[in-house]
């Protein structure tokens, strides 16, 4: 005798459709409607002004920069024309697939190091190590030259967006070494170490960027020996070093509050010495967590690299600016502006979409 | 039979007492050679220089220009009032811009949880737009269009009656130069004194104060009515100042330079975005179940809103909001890349007339320290008030 059961079994009601929720949302209460019909309202007035300006009144190949500037709508002309500027600066032009090259390598050699699949590998990190290595002695021969039958371009001449990401990669990798030894710094329980550290931490944390590429820039040259000349460039690195240090170490701080103490007590009862315990319990685990926050810090230093505008240096900004002081096409600023913040919002949004996907994996790999 | 290990005692430069003293003499002594280093190379480069380290510049007569200010400076006067222009400029974009940064945050905030599609789309544009492009771009956007895209004053936009809108900056309408209007603000200062010391009291010794629930109608009667019966008593004059097109630009009403307004579109436009964010986790960071709760209790939406989302979501919101206020302040330092004298403009300009680049970043870095110190301890405080409440 089989117990009859319903071969149906019982489903939850089938999702309404997406139209449906989109009508629900714009046209379901008064108050929406009230907020969709305000909307656009507004979007009435400004989307056809937009696209005027942006496209059809905008030109593309006029008869003269004087007509383009004069003209209506957006003169994209002018990025045709000054694209590779804006993006080389004053890289000789004849040699830009070697910072094109150069870049392509860096980010490859980010994406690998990025990739969170391997990091678990064995000799991983020293394969990094050696991967950037490499790299990095490819890229300064590519972008120096002086070898291998490369025209030599000497620093002064590095500008646009290659500028803008080794200073931020560079400023970030020094900052990096820095910060752990802060935090460790601020957690620790000799007071002179921690309350050096909480000072520094603390008035870097206080003071805006600008002060500190100013101290880079202006008083660097004033503390050290006058016989010891250094570069702009290397003085600015050393302002993003000494200021993302302090940022840095706070988020390991929170890494390193983030590990139970069982680990610490582990340690211990292993006889580790204080710097072995750290180095193979404590930090490794701690940078783990930490590095979405890390990746936030990326964002902002990316961003914050444009300062250097500030000491006349010709980073991305600063060849954008170069670009709108030329006198054939003076009175194009809107266009410079907009294609510039483009490539910074293609990297951004790039580090926080890796950002997020890097947290949902850490999330779901700990449960 | 009991065995005693004997633990042999480690070398002596393995002990910890010795290595703890070890590792704090040599670093401060390392601190020490590095300042020492610096300030004799400091003391040689200057000679060079023939410039003497010390204050004393700050009392010299100043021979440049910084436009109008609150500070009443001109060319002439000594240079530290130069450099109170620079830091009332500070704080005067700041403040306003906190709490336009503050309004516009929360309205973005709100409207990317709403459940209109579209406020929900065009508020996560916006925010995922201000947060990616740096500030210092979008500031030289701000200020190039207001300048070169803004009609002359003559064919001035006007936004509402009696503002206008140029590529001279933005011209607003004040009240009138009725004195009944300071008395006005006097008695809400005075009222707010007393709303404070009312609290205190009232946190210090409960039962002498009256309930907390019929203290808040009390506190906005006070808030409200002394200005307003200073207003009545005072005949109720009704005057504004507005501004005039003459000869070649706007006279009367306050006239806020295009510096002043790109800079104050940028931060706002800037730190709106991070604020939105913020008060998105804080709304979105209170339990599911006490909205239920709310709900089963029979409150309305605006109560459950004001009385159970609200104070809880403060309690998330808050901490991160100071550090958001603190950030702003600090950014307000690009002013200088166009030409906003605040501190670090007025501290550049101070550098390449005297030369005196140590003292002048110093005292920038010292301001900044303040600020900012001043303004997390405020934040701090609010952040008890907040959190005490809740409980």
């Amino acid at each position: 005798m089989a117990v009859e059961r319903s071969t149906m079994p019982v489903l939850p009601p089938a999702p309404p459709s997406r139209s449906r929720v989109l009508v629900k949302g714009l046209f379901g209460s008064v108050t929406n409607t009230a907020i969709t019909l305000a909307i656009l309202a507004v979007l009435a007035v400004i989307l056809p002004e937009l696209f005027r300006w942006a496209v059809l009144d905008s030109l593309w190949a006029p008869a003269s920069p004087q007509s383009c500037i004069q003209g209506d709508g957006a003169c994209w002309a002018f990025i045709q024309d000054k694209a590779r500027l804006i993006l080389f600066g004053r890289y000789p032009p004849a040699e830009h697939w070697r910072p094109i090259l150069a870049m392509a390598l860096w980010m490859g050699a980010i994406a690998v190091s990025a990739d969170w699949r391997q990091w678990g590998r064995r000799h991983w990190p020293r394969f990094l190590l050696v991967l950037w290595a490499a790299v990095l002695l490819v890229d300064a021969v590519l972008m120096a030259g002086g070898a291998f039958g490369l025209r030599e371009v000497p620093l002064e001449m590095w500008s646009g967006l290659p500028l803008t990401i080794m200073i931020a990669t560079f400023g970030l990798s020094s900052a990096f070494v820095l910060s752990i030894f802060l935090a460790l710094g601020r957690r620790s329980r000799l007071p002179v170490v921690r309350w050096l550290s909480i000072g520094y931490i603390e008035i870097i944390r206080g003071v805006p960027l600008i002060s500190i590429l100013f101290m880079a820039a202006v008083v660097l040259p004033i503390i050290l020996p006058p016989d010891l000349v250094i570069d702009k460039i290397v003085r600015a690195q050393v302002a993003f070093f000494l200021f993302f240090a302090a940022y840095m170490a706070e988020t390991i701080r929170g890494g390193l509050q983030s590990i139970p103490k069982g680990q610490y007590e582990a340690a211990d009862a292993l006889a580790m010495s204080y710097w072995q315990s750290m180095r193979r319990i404590i930090v490794p685990q701690a940078l783990r967590v930490t590095v979405p926050s890390m990746v936030n810090i990326f964002i902002s230093a990316f961003k914050d690299t444009s300062l250097v505008v500030i000491i006349s240096m010709h980073d991305l900004l600063g060849t954008t600016n170069a670009a709108t002081n030329d006198p054939v096409w003076l009175g194009v600023y809107v266009e410079a502006y907009v294609f510039t913040a483009l490539i910074y919002l293609v990297f951004c949004f790039m580090m926080s979409w890796y950002s997020q996907r890097l947290e949902v994996h850490i999330k779901t790999g700990r449960r | 039979m009991s065995v005693v290990a004997e633990v042999p005692l480690p070398p002596f430069w393995r002990r910890p007492l010795l290595r703890d003293i070890l590792w704090q003499t040599v670093i401060p002594l390392l601190l020490i050679a590095a300042i020492w280093f610096f300030v004799r190379n400091a003391g040689a480069n200057l000679e060079k220089s023939s410039l003497v380290f010390g204050g004393s510049f700050l009392g010299g007569i100043a021979s440049f220009e910084l436009g109008s200010n609150l500070v009443g400076f001109a060319a002439g006067d000594p240079v530290y009032k130069a450099l109170l222009v620079g830091i009332v400029n500070t704080l005067h974009v700041s403040v306003v811009a906190i709490v336009l940064a503050t309004l516009l945050g929360i309205l973005v905030g709100v409207a990317r949880l709403s459940s209109n599609p579209l406020a929900a789309g065009l508020s996560r544009i916006y925010v995922e737009v201000a947060r990616n492009v740096p500030l210092l771009l979008q500031l030289l956007f701000w200020y190039a269009l207001i300048t070169r895209a803004l009609p002359s004053p003559r064919q001035a936009w006007e936004l509402l009656p009696g503002f206008f809108l140029t590529n001279r900056g933005l011209n607003l309408p004040l009240p009138g130069p009725e004195p009944v209007y300071g008395w006005m603000l006097l008695a809400f200062a005075s009222a707010c004194v007393l709303v404070l010391g009312m609290e205190w009291r009232a946190r210090r010794r409960p039962q002498s104060m009256p309930h907390r629930a019929s203290r808040r109608p009390l506190r906005l009667a006070l808030l409200v009515g002394a200005p307003a019966l200073v207003f009545v008593l005072g005949g109720m004059p009704v005057s504004l100042d507005v501004p005039v097109m003459r000869g070649f630009g706007f006279h009367g009403g306050l006239s806020l330079p295009p510096e002043y307004v790109a800079l104050l579109l940028g931060l706002t436009l800037y730190t709106g975005a991070f604020i939105a964010e913020i008060v998105r986790g804080g709304i979105l960071g209170v339990h599911r179940g006490q909205i239920e709760a709310a709900e089963a209790l029979g409150l309305s939406r605006g109560q459950c809103l004001r009385k159970i989302v609200l104070p809880q979501a403060m309690q998330i919101i808050v901490p991160p909001l100071g550090s958001q206020y603190v950030s702003l302040l600090k950014n307000s330092s690009l002013a200088v890349a166009i030409g906003y004298p605040d501190i670090v403009r007025v501290s550049t300009v101070v550098i390449s007339e005297t030369g005196h680049a140590i003292e002048m970043i110093g005292v920038m870095m010292i301001v900044y320290l303040l600020l900012s110190l001043i303004t997390s301890a405020l934040v701090n405080l609010y952040n008890r008030a907040v959190t005490r409440e809740a409980r």
